[in-house]
């Protein structure tokens, strides 16, 4: 005896079926938005490609900066705040996916003019995301000096204590597992993390060489000297290396393949925001399926963020 | 016989599709062929399938040639290395180093760079545009049932993105620097160190852009076939209905899909390694005696990257051509493929495994040998579907009643090709063998056969099969046997010595050997091979000149369906409009290999199910 149950689940495999015979779309998926999802796919490949380059270089390194210590810069001169600014930078983006869902809704319904005016919402998200990118890269370009293929930020590997300028122990010390930032002689007001603001060291004599407490490289460097107290090497002089060049050349990669994909969006959002508004897609009565695939995009970047999120910021 | 001319002006295929077929609004739609009126968009920036398949199938030609040419250069300098090349030097300019005594010979950097060019070219833009390009835009729409891709727009940048590449990789050629000249794989440094040698600044500069160009060309047509095939079948044309072709040319589309936005990424990071002096692939390194500054980097690291392409685009290369074969094999045969499910399930099944098993091509690269065995068991796995396949193709011709046309004789040697080729894969996937064998002429041996040779041999059963549906006229049979019997006499006579070079420890890649004490012996042998690819390559001329006379001068199609074959592209009219058919979209009533059923020699696709006829065999 077949319950109603059974008939209805019958019926759910014969329409599966069905849907596969020809002359239909088998996933009830335009073909744009088919397009679209494989785009993405093979998209989240290239990205992976590189988050396994990011993986491979880093556990290869034998430090990694200490992610806390290297974003806790902030604009209007804070510090001490890790990842305050990089969540308020998220936190715009994650909204944005928001008010794009509710674009492809008013779209669904045919209202015009909601779908622009939450397009528009997305593209001052997205805008506002790009916006705190280019603070955060030119404060770390800038500001504290990091390139492509120069990472001032280290880490200890062993406990240690600071010595003064003159060469003598301080009462600065530091732990295994820290990281520092190396700063650049002359380089104006703010290094940005603060903790080791030169300030008070401003008259001291930074031309290139060795120094009692220091050494300044040719490019401006100041590398500061310090004893190892515990371990096997305790009581030697050490002096602050520069970390993992990898970490500087992969952050600004991936964080800028990542930033185009999301400026692409904003100006592909622009362009179907203006189309929406002269009722173009309105014509098209398929409830503004182009919205719909721009949608997807923008979650799919929105979905790399947090990747790129995860790597960078949070391990 | 299908082709026993019958007169009446009423087509058959034309009454059942008016009978069964659905009204899609065609020509409401699309106003007839009203834009395809001038030359431009004719010929030029077509958006027609069919137009563009032709133009992927020239212009691979066009690779091919350049490519064979390349070769035959560096196989005389292998062959004939005391022999005086001057004669080459309106050809190759300063490439060619006269001496005082009038003797010219080939400047090693230019051997390097011909090499490496000959790979580039027929791996990607002959092998990959030049056969999934063309079989995939032309069968495509054409055996589902669909009047054009999904995005024919998508479709027609596809090819200018191609064009564009190869028109970057072409002007390399001319650089003063030469072409890049570190091998068709990149390996850093000499692909990410602009001073690494002669070819690695401009020319890889170019080389780079070029690829990146070529994958977007890959990633456009492949997100089309895959629209296509899934959204655009007929109606009836489900899934299980779908010929061979179809299946494969739809995995082969997935794997591009997939591998090549894997090699983007590595070309990006190669990219800033060489101008913007990061270290992803550089690792401590010195040139001149002088240290660089590239610290931390791993050139491993590349190689896993390119060969998560490079693997699967072995795949993509070698699955249209055993489509192709199987359609060819059923249809000149008579009989219905052998194991139809099975082919499907073994091409899925291949698809899968091309992804995990990228590093056997780097045994030898430092790879820990715990992670060897992995990929040495997931690659011998792989010989399982191969096998299946394999064997359906045997078993298909067996007791058949053979047709031996071009396009038959070549799908059998490709599946000879297959077996000869794929033996020696086995060896190469253990990691233990492979400490000999790698980097020798065992390998060139092994993937020349195995996917160069076996994929041009189903490229020719293709052309010669569907060669009247594309130009409405026929190649020349007895030429076309006698580029068959040319070619795979020729080809083995290639590449078979080549194992036993490379069994004895030649290796690959070298400009000579006569330094070597060890290889002396194997001087006439070379020789041999040189005289052998030369022979082969004018047999291939010789197809050049069928190919370019048969579409002008063939002979004539004069029925629409000359090889009696089931599927639906020979339901189209003899030279179809964009939109293929005048009228209705046919619909599909039976899968595609009703071959010698019910006393019938074929029953097209289109003719319904007799009462009480069950589906299939």
């Amino acid at each position: 005896m077949a319950t109603s149950d059974t008939v209805i689940e019958q019926k759910e495999v014969q329409n599966q079926a069905d849907a596969w015979s020809g002359g239909k779309a088998p996933f009830k998926a335009s073909y744009g938005k088919l397009m679209m999802w494989y785009f993405l796919l093979s998209d989240a490949f290239t990205f992976a490609g590189f988050l396994i380059a990011y993986g491979a270089l880093r556990f290869s390194s034998p430090t990694w900066p200490v992610p806390d210590f290297v974003f806790s810069t902030a604009p209007f001169g804070v510090h001490h705040a890790p990842l305050i600014f990089v969540t308020i930078m998220s936190f715009l983006l994650i909204v944005s996916s928001v008010t794009m869902v509710r674009a492809v809704q008013e779209g669904h319904k045919e209202n015009k003019n909601g779908v622009v005016f939450w397009m528009f919402m997305t593209i001052l998200g997205g805008a506002g995301f790009l916006s705190c990118q280019a603070w955060e890269w030119t404060n770390l370009i800038g500001t504290e000096h990091m390139s492509v293929t120069t990472n001032p930020f280290g880490t200890y590997t062993e406990n240690g204590v600071y010595l003064t300028p003159d060469g003598k122990e301080s009462d600065e010390t530091f732990e295994a597992g820290e990281s520092y930032l190396i700063h650049k002689a002359h380089a104006g007001e703010g290094h940005g993390s603060g903790e080791h603001a030169e300030g008070e060291h401003a008259e001291l004599d930074y031309s290139q060489g060795d120094h009692p407490g220091y050494f300044v490289d040719e490019r401006g460097f100041i590398h500061r000297k310090f004893k190892v107290t515990e371990g096997p090497n305790a009581g030697e002089i050490r002096m602050e290396e520069f970390g993992p060049k990898a970490f500087g050349a992969l952050f600004f990669f991936i964080t800028g393949f990542h930033g185009f994909h999301v400026f692409s969006g904003v100006v592909f959002l622009f362009i179907i925001m203006i189309n929406a508004a002269s009722g173009l897609y309105v014509r098209r009565q398929n409830g503004h399926e182009m919205v719909e695939k721009m949608g997807l995009y923008w979650h799919f970047v929105d979905l790399v963020w947090v990747f790129v999120f995860l790597v960078f910021y949070l391990l | 016989m299908a082709n026993v001319e019958t007169k009446p002006v009423v087509h058959e295929e034309d009454l059942l599709i008016e009978e069964y077929g659905y009204d899609d609004h065609f020509h409401e739609h699309h106003h007839g062929d009203k834009y395809q009126s001038n030359f431009i968009t004719t010929y030029i920036f077509s958006q027609d399938h069919k137009m563009i398949a032709k133009q992927f199938l020239i212009t691979g030609m066009f690779w091919a040639i350049v490519g064979a040419a390349m070769s035959l250069i560096f196989r005389l300098q292998l062959g004939f290395p005391e022999e005086n090349m001057a004669w080459l030097k309106p050809l190759l300019g300063k490439w060619i180093t006269v001496n005082e005594a009038g003797i010219g010979s080939l400047a090693p950097e230019f051997y390097y760079a011909l090499v490496t060019m000959h790979g580039t070219i027929l791996v990607f833009f002959v092998l990959t545009a030049g056969l999934s390009g063309t079989f995939a835009n032309f069968l495509i729409p054409l055996q589902i049932g669909a009047r054009d891709m999904a995005s024919p727009f998508l479709n027609m940048l596809s090819y200018w993105f191609f064009f564009l590449s190869g028109l970057i990789m072409f002007l390399s050629l001319f650089l003063n620097t030469g072409p890049f000249s570190g091998g068709w794989t990149a390996y850093p440094p000499l692909s990410a160190l602009p001073q690494a040698s002669s070819g690695s600044g401009a020319g890889m500069t170019l080389w780079l852009l070029s690829l990146v160009f070529f994958v977007v060309s890959v990633l456009l047509g492949g997100i089309n076939y895959i629209t296509t095939i899934l959204n655009l079948r007929t109606k009836g044309m489900s899934m299980w209905r779908m010929p061979l072709t179809i299946w494969a040319l739809f995995v082969t589309a997935i794997l591009g899909l997939l591998s090549f936005p894997v090699l983007v990424s590595a070309f990006l990071l190669v990219m800033f390694d060489r101008g913007l002096g990061t270290s992803f692939f550089l690792s401590e390194i010195f040139i001149g005696g002088q240290a660089l500054d590239h610290v931390g980097g791993s050139p491993v690291l590349y190689q896993h990257l390119f060969w998560f392409l490079g693997h699967p685009e072995v795949y993509i290369i070698i699955l249209p051509a055993m489509g192709l074969v199987s359609e060819v094999l059923s249809v000149h045969s008579r009989k219905p493929i052998f194991g139809y499910k099975a082919m499907v399930y073994s091409i899925l099944a291949i698809g899968f495994l091309s992804f995990i098993v990228w590093a056997h091509h780097m045994f030898m690269s430092g790879v820990n040998p715990f992670i060897s065995n992995f990929f040495v068991i997931f690659t011998l796995i792989i010989a399982v579907p191969s096998a299946v396949k394999v064997f359906n193709w045997i078993a298909t011709l067996y007791g058949g009643n053979v047709r031996f046309t071009a396009a038959s004789l070549f799908a059998i040697g490709f599946v000879s090709m297959f077996i000869s080729g794929g033996l020696t894969g086995i060896f190469l996937g253990n990691s233990a063998i492979d400490i000999q064998l790698h980097d020798t002429y065992f390998v060139v041996a092994h993937f020349h056969i195995v996917m160069g040779v076996a994929a041009f041999f189903g490229m020719f059963a293709g052309i010669y099969n569907w060669f009247p549906k594309m130009f409405g006229r026929f190649m020349n049979e007895t030429l076309g046997k006698i580029h068959f019997w040319g070619t795979i006499i020729g080809a083995y006579a290639v590449f078979w010595p080549m194992h036993y070079l490379g069994m004895a420890g030649v290796p690959r890649r070298y400009y000579r050997f006569d330094s070597f004490a060890a290889f002396g012996q194997f001087d006439a042998m070379n020789q041999f091979i040189t005289i052998a690819a030369i022979v082969t390559f004018g047999f291939q001329v010789l197809f050049v000149i069928n190919f370019f006379y048969s579409i002008w001068k063939g002979r004539k199609m004069t029925s629409r369906n000359p090889w009696g074959a089931t599927t639906l592209e020979w339901t189209t009219p003899l030279e179809p409009g964009h939109g293929n058919w005048p009228g209705k979209l046919p619909t599909v009533q039976r899968w595609a290999y009703d071959y010698g059923k019910d006393g019938k020699e074929f029953i097209p696709q289109i003719q319904p199910l007799e009462e009480g006829e069950k589906e299939g065999h």
